[in-house]
């Protein structure tokens, strides 16, 4: 019997010659990342090793990365202090993959991992955030997980007791619209799915849409394949993965792609028309609750917000930039934009797609989380409605349970900036 | 699992149940399972102010339907649960909460159907709950055994530990 993408991945580090969906296997564990949530592992890891006389050592110091993003610089002294520690485990341990609030290096972790090379085809990649399906857009099995669990990684090396995943097979067929591009696509596919639709399963994307995208578009779509509850979102690795690792990651090192079987056993098989979708547009309180753009035109916005590891790379920026170049935000609508990296920032600075957004009245905030999950500036009022290109609109979660997100692409959110209201980014000529 | 016990249930929920419901974005910088239970439902006021006012006794069942704990991997959505010893009976859970729960002992039953509103008295066991108000019982479903045995082991931590003092040793 054939294996999809996951299960060569996790037999090859399992190994084993072959698994299937619902066998239990120890996977090594090839990239292990956390954020500042590194201050809980870190507690966790030392309880692993009480009572038992034997020194808390990682297994491999440079399998490690940790990436200061949810609160930089840090909004009190509690999370500085969090800070403060995790960096001294940094040195204690000899950890080499850290990357601390700098505009030398920083950024938010799911933009980190693959603009510094660390995961590749084929790895297994666990990291204590949710969106660590990112980097399935590499063609790896990376898997999002608790602190508990990445504590017993720090140990091990491996992931214990872990059952393999079925997986869906997404089919993406066709040319993408004016207007319409990865988000769309996958918060069309949420909807399709529900949230918890592909729960304890991982989705394998296929078709000419997807190997026609960027491995930009690519990490947008394995992103938010979690809230559709996916262990991971995946894309066989092609020659796109293999030009990105090399021309903007800087890998040298061989690589080597992992393909499904042809005979490979899918729990289901979904077939896209993208030139059918429309934009599309998650509205309150939750990812899967999704429509075309037409559905809630005319919404007044309050914010705006651009950025997150799901939407703030550069071809996103110069996207909005392109919009906003000589025109001006809506009077009472603030726009805010968070670059996914220091190094997108820089290069977005370089080529004027700072200054355009700045030039339209956009707020330029320094790479992070914090508003996104509602921890560091960028709150809501009471209220107040933000549309996003973020991956969550959950009740509170741009920090105010009285207030409303509702989710788009970067060239939906930054037509609607300009009319203050969500407008569909068709009727621009965009 | 322990024989059937009888509880009520404390708070009644629907479909996906977010962690940042459970353990809201803003206090995420508190990461100790010690601090966290402060927190729980923070912006649900009056259930948190209860838990807080020691008004809601331990071992207590939060009822829900479809996806309890989707979103975030935050483990202070599940120790925050485990500091009150509440248990949690839905339908289903996603996936990180699911394991989050499994690996720090927090309680959690697979209840497919479950039926019951706020103030009814239930009876868990290991085979199923029983709403005493209306009489109706609904099967449990087991854990998979995978995740049992990390159960059975008292949660991730010592299952860990025995490891890597057997690696150390062999």
């Amino acid at each position: 019997m054939g294996m999809t993408v996951a299960e060569k991945i996790l037999a090859r580090a399992s190994g084993v010659a072959h698994v299937a969906a619902g066998e239990v296997v120890e996977p090594a564990v090839d990239l292990a990342m956390s954020h500042e949530n590194a201050a809980l592992v870190m507690n966790q890891f030392a309880q692993i090793y009480e009572g038992t006389g034997l020194k808390a050592r990682v297994w491999d110091p440079d399998k490690i990365a940790i990436v200061f993003d949810h609160r930089v610089p840090a909004e009190t002294a509690k999370t500085a202090t969090n800070q403060k520690k995790v960096r001294e485990f940094v040195a204690a341990q000899g950890i080499t993959k850290f990357h601390d609030i700098s505009a030398d290096g920083g950024g938010i972790c799911h933009q980190i991992l693959p603009e510094s090379g660390y995961v590749r085809p084929g790895m297994v990649v666990v990291g204590t955030d949710s969106h660590t399906s990112t980097h399935g857009a590499l063609g790896a099995m990376a898997i999002g997980v608790g602190a508990t669990d990445m504590a017993g990684v720090w140990a091990l090396g491996r992931m214990v007791n872990v059952e393999v995943p079925g997986s869906i097979k997404v089919v993406a067929d066709g040319e993408f619209g004016p207007s319409v591009g990865p988000k769309d696509l996958i918060l069309y596919l949420i909807g399709m799915l529900s949230a918890e639709g592909a729960n304890f399963r991982v989705i394998e994307f296929h078709g000419r849409a997807v190997r026609g995208m960027s491995l930009s578009g690519r990490l947008v779509v394995c992103n938010m394949s979690v809230e559709a509850g996916a262990t991971c979102g995946i894309v066989p690795a092609d020659d796109e993965t293999v030009r990105y690792l090399r021309e903007e990651a800087g890998v040298v090192d061989p690589m080597e792609a992992v393909s499904p079987d042809g005979d490979a056993v899918y729990e289901e098989t979904l077939e896209i028309d993208v030139s059918r979708i429309e934009p599309q547009v998650a509205r309150p309180h939750t990812v899967d609750n999704v429509g075309p753009v037409g559905d809630v035109e005319g919404t007044r916005i309050d914010q705006v917000v651009i950025g997150s590891c799901t939407n703030g790379r550069l071809d996103d920026l110069e996207t909005a930039a392109a919009v906003l170049r000589g025109n001006r935000v809506a009077k009472g609508t603030r726009m805010l934009v968070f670059p996914a990296s220091w190094r997108i920032y820089k290069e977005a600075l370089a080529r004027g797609i700072i200054a355009d957004l700045v030039g339209a009245g956009a707020i330029i905030m320094n790479p992070g989380c914090g508003c996104c999950l509602g921890v560091h500036q960028g709150a809501l009022g009471d209220g107040e409605v933000a549309l996003a290109t973020t991956n969550r609109n959950f009740k509170g979660r741009m920090g105010n349970p009285d207030a409303s997100v509702y989710l788009a692409s970067p060239l939906t959110a930054a037509v609607s900036a300009l009319h203050g209201a969500i407008t569909d980014p068709r009727k621009e000529g965009g | 699992m322990s024989a059937s016990y009888r509880a009520r249930v404390v708070l009644r929920l629907g479909d996906d149940v977010s962690t940042d419901a459970i353990y809201p974005g803003r206090f995420m910088a508190t990461v100790l399972p010690t601090e966290t239970p402060q927190y729980c439902f923070a912006d649900v006021i009056e259930f948190n102010r209860r838990l807080r006012d020691g008004e809601v006794p331990p071992g207590s069942v939060i009822v829900a339907d479809r996806n309890f704990g989707t979103g975030s991997s935050r483990e202070q959505a599940a120790s925050c649960l485990k500091g009150w010893d509440l248990v949690v009976v839905a339908n289903n859970y996603s996936r990180i909460f699911l394991q989050n729960a499994v690996n720090l002992g927090l309680r959690l039953v697979v209840c497919p159907g479950i039926e019951a509103s706020e103030g009814d008295e239930l009876e868990l066991s290991a085979e199923a709950v029983t709403n005493l108000r209306t009489g109706a019982t609904f099967l449990v479903e087991p854990l998979p055994p995978a995740r049992q045995a990390i159960v059975d082991a008292g949660g991730l931590i010592p299952y860990i530990r025995r490891r890597v003092t057997e690696a150390r040793a062999g």
